[in-house]
């Protein structure tokens, strides 16, 4: 089940090959999510199940679907999907779907997705393909997370909404630094994961 | 001098390659420099220049800072005297405004400077003298009560994402010294605008302290002029009493440290141009621009929107306006540089600061927000100058030929 290559397929992804810090693809989803580590989590969490059923669909397809017509047959899966994962949000964390507003319906439009259907579905089989999606949804959602993380401890002073930083701090003359929730230091803080990734990464430095 | 040259020559080798102490060499070199105009000279290009190099330029920078400086140190204990009803007399004045303002120079020359150092260091170059005018100009433009770690986050996130990442001193696109401002403005808003954050009311190292007299208000004029309603405006300083143009003019009126006195700053300003350090098209344009847009919405006037209630002469004199076109927007790496460019970038630098003044009441104050955006577009000014240039001497050829 997992050989060398599919373990490769499943974890390249996260660091080396990974979706957002590699190949800059998700980024908007990335600057716009990550203000609180909550929905930054269950986007995480949608994106990956999305890519990885969106994936294995259009695999099992991949040899009946006519060359002329593949985006559109790749949009309504994605649609098909997105949808379902909206309804579920919707009726189980209508918080956090309120939150993500328009952005999980936006998860069709992610640059990952699409790539990831043109790119690796169309040519392997469901298998691979599923693995795959789990993979880039991981390395993803993973960049999401260490943002979030970043910018709600500092941005709000919060954990998933817990109360972090102790409340002596803010009696000495501590504050949240409201730069942090603004978009700006999301792509910022994406730069600085990209910049700790490089370093400790050569083989990816450009010249 | 004689005596501070041969000691410099005689620690000199142990910073050479070899010498016990090589890893501070680049320390070593900044500092020597400093003192002494390097005798190293050119080995390619121009060959004959003055001996203003670029520290020599900028210590004529931090000079031209000085009037502001001391004033506005002046001012700072003068408002903090006026606030709790105590006549402190001249000495005691500035010695609680001395006190108030040097924790925070020291604490943005530490931090800046470090960095500085440090990336000079590991990156093997010598060190840049950039940052010894911008660490001057950072407490110069907060105001009194911005706590020092705030000043020392901001500095470092300037530094280091304004500066060191588009490649140190020259390179940078954005006026440092406004970077750590708009940081410090967007991060912690309650302590960079507001009622509360301009007067200090508490003591300074155990000098001064009092309570407040009573009717006291520490809103700084601008602040006032956004939440003025009715159909006269009313400018009052802390303690209730209005509000001259001669006041705003020399400058005892609550602001961020070094911005308030235009006498100070044009005091700079001849300095500056006198010494051929700064741009006098630049420093032109932004106050005729300003003058140009304050007749425009002051010929607008409404009620409604207090802001255009001001005169022209107002606009100029408030807030950090005059500081902004005389220091920040001749920023001459991060300002345009071909002459019709420099009158252009000036202009719309004075427009815009005071159109977001007038217009924006989320934002009293505009010119740091007009630099910043300006910087952006003073290569695109340039480019154009440049290729209409071109174009005006390619046709001048044709029709000779």
């Amino acid at each position: 089940m997992l050989s060398k290559k599919n373990k490769e397929i499943l974890l390249g992804p996260i660091s080396k090959n990974n979706p957002v810090i590699v190949q800059v693809l998700g980024i908007c989803s990335a600057l716009a999510v990550t203000a609180k580590l909550e929905p930054a989590f269950v986007m995480a969490l949608s994106v990956t199940v999305v890519t990885a059923f969106a994936n294995v669909i259009i695999s099992m397809l991949r040899n009946t679907i006519p060359n002329s017509i593949r985006i559109i047959v790749q949009l309504v899966v994605v649609a098909a999907l997105v949808i379902v994962v909206d309804q579920i949000l919707k009726a189980y964390a209508y918080e956090v779907s309120k939150q993500l507003s328009v952005f999980v319906g936006l998860i069709i439009t992610n640059c990952i997705l699409m790539g990831r259907l043109e790119a690796f579905a169309l040519g392997n089989g469901p298998w691979e393909s599923f693995l795959d999606g789990i993979g880039n949804g991981l390395g993803y959602g993973l960049i999401l997370v260490i943002v979030a993380f970043f910018r709600e401890l500092f941005g709000s002073g919060t954990l998933f909404g817990i109360q972090v930083i102790p409340q002596f701090m803010y009696d000495f003359g501590y504050e949240n630094n409201g730069l942090m929730i603004l978009p700006p230091m999301a792509l910022i803080t994406v730069a600085c994961v990209i910049w700790v990734h490089r370093l400790r990464n050569k083989d990816l430095q450009e010249k | 001098m004689k005596a501070l040259r041969n000691f410099i020559d005689k620690i000199k080798p142990s910073f050479e390659a070899g010498g016990k102490l090589e890893m501070f060499h680049s320390v070593f070199e900044g500092v020597e420099t400093f003192l002494f105009v390097p005798n190293t000279t050119s080995r390619s290009g121009v060959h004959i220049h003055d001996n203003i190099d670029s520290k020599r330029a900028i210590s004529m920078v931090i000079l031209a800072l000085i009037p502001a400086l001391l004033f506005g140190m002046y001012n700072v204990g003068y408002q903090h005297y006026l606030a709790i009803g105590q006549d402190a007399g001249f000495v005691m004045t500035f010695l609680f405004g001395l006190l108030a303002v040097l924790p925070k120079i020291v604490v943005a020359y530490v931090v800046g400077l470090g960095i500085e150092f440090t990336v000079a260091q590991m990156r093997g170059h010598e060190i840049q003298e950039g940052f010894l005018v911008t660490g001057m100009l950072i407490p110069m433009i907060v105001p009194v009560d911005t706590p020092l770690w705030m000043i020392a986050v901001a500095t470092a996130f300037a530094v280091i994402f304004a500066k060191e990442v588009f490649g140190g001193t020259g390179m940078n696109i954005f006026n440092v010294a406004l970077v750590t401002r708009a940081v410090l403005f967007f991060s912690y808003p309650g302590k960079m605008s507001g009622d509360n954050v301009f007067v200090r009311t508490s003591d300074t190292f155990g000098i001064g302290a009092g309570s407040a007299v009573e009717g006291y208000s520490g809103a700084t004029p601008l602040g006032q002029v956004a939440v003025n309603t009715g159909d006269v405006l009313n400018m009052t300083n802390i303690v209730g009493e209005p509000v001259s143009l001669w006041d705003s003019f020399v400058g005892l009126i609550p602001g961020s440290i070094g911005e308030t006195s235009t006498l100070a700053i044009l005091i700079g300003a001849a300095i500056l141009l006198y010494t051929k350090i700064a741009s006098w098209r630049i420093m032109l344009s932004v106050f005729v621009g300003g003058i140009v847009m304050g007749y425009i919405c002051n010929f607008f006037a409404t009620p409604a929107i207090p802001g255009t209630m001001l005169s022209p002469w107002e606009q100029i004199c408030l807030g950090g306006f005059a500081f902004a076109a005389v220091f920040m927007a001749t920023d001459p790496v991060t300002g345009s540089r071909t002459e019709t460019g420099q009158y252009i970038y000036g202009f719309l630098i004075g427009v815009i600061a005071i159109i977001i003044r007038v217009y924006n009441s989320g934002y009293p104050e505009g010119a740091m927000l007009a630099v910043l955006l300006m910087n952006v577009f003073a290569p695109l000014i340039d480019y154009f100058v440049v290729e209409a240039n071109m174009k005006r001497r390619r046709k001048r050829a044709k029709i000779n030929a």
